[in-house]
């Protein structure tokens, strides 16, 4: 080995320490330039920014080539991939263990970071130099994080031969595009909380500061909305079970972020339609970030033991924890020292208006986010107490989540359509009891046709009804008053793809059935009208594992439907077989299928599952995302920034009515 | 019953050729469905956030095995799980029990609503009273001369 080839993870840390130094310089110098009206200390921000990412993008490139290269002296490689594992999932490994998340991790957060130099360029220089401040100071701690606890580039010497290997679980295209979506969305929302308390320390949390934060959120929103709907597609094909939620702590982290991320979304719509509420919106955007920190701590220090806690380390822990207590501690004291400048000056409105009903939904919200962590925390802070250990699993969720979730669902009917400021309960009820009486019956009536009634379907299905119907009537109301800004058909959008997401979740959890039958050659099996004929088993081999493969033949009404290939594969370098599910996807239906073991060389366990509208599920969550990138998109926030309008929040009122967001 | 016949009459149709119907997984159908339903609410001691009929552990289709067998013995479903906590604790349960332990885990989430509503309608009520805004002269000179250029604006 030459000496070059030698230096270059040693070359990738300096890199590191480098990117570090940076944000020091990025968390420091601009926010004393704004106090002090220094322009040259502020424009300091955008290189050092621009010059963080080149640097971490370089650290990436150090260590994915480590894995193109086999070099197994490093210890994350050696730790994460073997000789055996292909190219593809070699690169995918980058990311596919503590270190290398991180390391993407801070390469995203960059990212967002140089996004933001290059779109606020509008912006007031203080507002920028701000925003960039306080971004590179949360890098500073995350980086240090990397450096201090979690060096992707530390040497195993003398180096092995061979590495261990990728967790087979996740040599999958699901998994190698799940982290960096859900990155992105964690890591964006740091974008509004930097705004959030840019805006605090400023003293100017007006309108044009949360429009400015609109975009951003949204974006961060959608991707973490794709990055959770891609763990829980994963879940569903690669586990094994069928299921695709399972209320697990991991992706309780990062459920709790997007249920309080919906909140600010809708509160920064607020505020910057009505110029009120802005304590409440700035509250929501830090803790937004906050619990976005929350579920790095949980994931990330190991005191969870679940199927994706793969790090283990009380340091890490301690410093996680250190780190959240410093940076919500910090921005809650920014808080308390400015929010009494914060003076209501927003229009005044009814206990009934589109005000009042947005903020019942964040405060439903708000509380979903808390019975979600509390059912996540509460575990561990018991047994950290010595009080005993208790487990919370799906049946206390089940129990507990939709009370709380299901008026809030509800309240997406009515705010569209109430009007800013003060509604009229009669007006409302004569714009909606078509909308109500076509969902009612659509309730009642739809599980009938499902051969069975529950109460519980009924409910879901008048739920997504009602939110469906409801939508198309503020569409129409809408429709009548052109132009019609791109923002509100991201609404409209994202609200069916609510009403979609539930109708799958209802029918998949009310009509889902499945069998566990033992077949040999020429044996048959039904599941919701479908035939399945087992045709043997067949060898298959992989490039790293070695596959027992099964042919099932589906059949429906003697006619031929499709055939499933569910298989086993005993990975080269790991003692237990990964089960690789079957699955024929349909708009109505799923047809789920796995290989279990062989009970005689002609015998196999066989299971088939059948998921009615599981694809609605999916579908929904495209809906959602799409509509959160066409409101992101629309025009307003993409004109200059009216600052002379904007520094007087006493127009918002006089604003011509009915814009949406 | 009208699914079996519709079962029957679809095999009938299809031929012959197309086989017969695979034996279930388990001897007792109906029993495993029992055991399976218990063992879904039960916590897998020794893995990780998985339940009893998910995991493949020695431990689990041992715990699988046992809840079987008192089922068959005439257990009621609360026995069963009885028995199994005596064994194993508050851990195996996936659904925790509801005592001083666990009182805020299974009030909390009422209490948040219920906290965040009513300090919501506080808010809202005090929203309503200081909705007039007091705008000083100042202040109203600007709004009217805001309001001119505004009319001005939208006549040209």
């Amino acid at each position: 080995m030459d000496t070059a080839r030698l230096m270059i993870p040693e070359l990738g840390q300096l890199a590191l320490a480098l990117a570090f130094v940076l944000a020091l310089v990025q968390g420091i110098l601009p926010l004393a330039g704004a106090a002090r009206g220094n322009a040259a200390w502020m424009s300091v921000g955008r290189s050092a920014a621009h010059g963080q990412l080149l640097c971490l993008v370089f650290a990436f490139g150090v260590l994915t080539y480590a894995f193109a290269t086999k070099d197994f002296s490093v210890a994350y490689v050696a730790n994460n991939s073997n000789a055996g594992l292909p190219l593809a999932y070699r690169i995918a490994a980058v990311w596919g263990g503590h270190e290398g998340s991180l390391l993407l991790w801070m390469v995203i957060f960059s990212l967002w970071a140089v996004a933001v130099t290059v779109f606020s360029r509008r912006l007031p220089e203080d507002m920028v130099a701000r925003v960039l401040g306080v971004m590179g100071l949360v890098a500073a701690g995350f980086l240090a994080f990397l450096l201090f606890t979690s060096n992707p580039f530390d040497r195993l010497l003398p180096a092995p031969a061979d590495g261990r290997d990728l967790n087979p679980l996740l040599q999958d295209i699901g998994m190698i595009l799940h982290p960096p979506f859900l990155y992105m969305g964690y890591v964006g929302f740091v974008v509004a909380f930097a705004f959030a308390l840019a805006a605090l320390i400023s003293g100017r949390l007006d309108a044009a500061w949360a429009r400015w934060s609109r975009p951003w959120t949204t974006v961060a929103w959608v991707f973490l909305t794709l990055g959770n709907a891609l763990g829980s597609w994963w879940a569903y094909y690669e586990l094994g079970w069928g299921g695709w939620w399972f209320w697990d702590p991991v992706e309780n982290s990062s459920f709790m972020p997007w249920l309080l991320g919906t909140a600010l979304i809708h509160s920064l719509a607020v505020t910057e339609k009505r110029g009120t509420f802005r304590s409440w919106t700035v509250l929501l955007a830090i803790s937004t970030f906050a619990f976005s920190l929350l579920g790095t701590f949980l994931v990330r220090s190991g005191v969870l033991t679940s199927v994706h806690a793969f790090a283990s380390d009380p340091r890490r822990g301690i410093f996680m924890l250190a780190f959240l207590t410093v940076v919500v501690g910090g921005s809650l004291a920014v808080y308390a020292w400015r929010s009494p400048r914060i003076r209501v000056r927003g229009g005044g409105f009814a206990l009934l208006s589109r005000e009042s009903l947005l903020l019942t939904n964040n405060v439903l919200l708000a509380a979903a986010t808390g019975t979600v962590m509390l059912g996540t925390v509460y575990p561990l802070a018991l047994d950290a107490l010595g009080l005993g250990k208790v487990s919370v699993g799906t049946p206390y969720f089940d129990a507990v989540f939709l009370p709380v979730i299901a008026p809030a669902l509800f309240l997406i009917g009515v705010g569209p359509i109430a009007r800013w400021k003060k509604a009229e309960l009669p007006d409302l009820a004569v714009r909606l009891r078509w909308a109500f009486a076509v969902s009612l019956a659509i309730g009642l009536a739809l599980p009938f046709a499902f051969g069975q009634w529950s109460p519980l379907v009924a409910f879901g299905v008048a739920l997504a009804a009602w939110i469906a119907a409801t939508t198309l009537v503020s569409l129409r109301d809408r429709l009548r008053s052109p132009p019609v800004p791109r923002a509100f058909y991201g609404m409209v959008f994202a609200h069916v793809g609510m009403a979609v997401l539930i109708i799958g979740i209802t029918l998949v959890r009310g009509y889902e059935t499945q069998k566990e039958v033992r077949m040999e050659v020429g044996d048959t099996v039904e599941v919701g009208g479908y035939v399945f004929r087992f045709d043997g088993v067949t060898q298959v081999p992989g490039p790293n594992y070695a596959a027992t493969q099964a042919t099932l033949e589906v059949t429906r009404a003697g006619k031929s439907v499709t055939t499933l290939y569910p298989s086993k594969r005993s990975y080269f370098s790991q003692q237990k077989p990964m089960t690789e599910a079957a699955i024929d996807a349909g708009i109505t239906r799923d047809l789920y299928a796995t290989l279990g073991d062989a009970l005689s060389p002609s015998t196999w366990l066989v299971r088939v599952q059948h998921k009615p509208f599981l694809n609605w599920i999916w579908a929904g969550v495209v809906l959602l995302a799409f509509g959160g990138l066409l409101a992101a998109s629309d025009r307003r926030y993409r004109l200059a920034a009216p600052s002379r309008r904007e520094e007087q929040p006493l127009l918002q009122p006089l604003q011509p009515r009915g814009e949406h967001g | 019953m009208a699914k079996a016949l519709v079962l029957t009459l679809l095999l009938l149709l299809a031929g012959a050729g197309w086989g017969r119907e695979a034996a279930p997984a388990a001897d007792d159908p109906q029993l495993e469905e029992r055991t399976m339903a218990i063992a879904s609410q039960l916590r897998c001691p020794v893995c990780q956030n998985q339940t009893i009929a998910e995991s493949d552990a020695d431990l689990a289709k041992d715990l699988r095995g046992q809840i079987r067998q008192q089922l068959r013995q005439g257990k009621s479903e609360t026995e069963v799980v009885g028995y199994m906590t005596a064994r194993y604790g508050d851990f195996i349960l996936w659904r925790p029990p509801f005592k001083t332990t666990t009182l805020v885990l299974w009030l909390g989430p009422a209490l948040l609503v219920l906290l965040g509503l009513i300090g919501l309608f506080y808010r809202l009520a005090r929203e309503r009273e200081g909705g007039e805004i007091n705008l000083s002269d100042a202040e109203h000179a600007r709004a009217g001369l805001l309001l001119e250029s505004r009319t001005e604006k939208e006549q040209r």
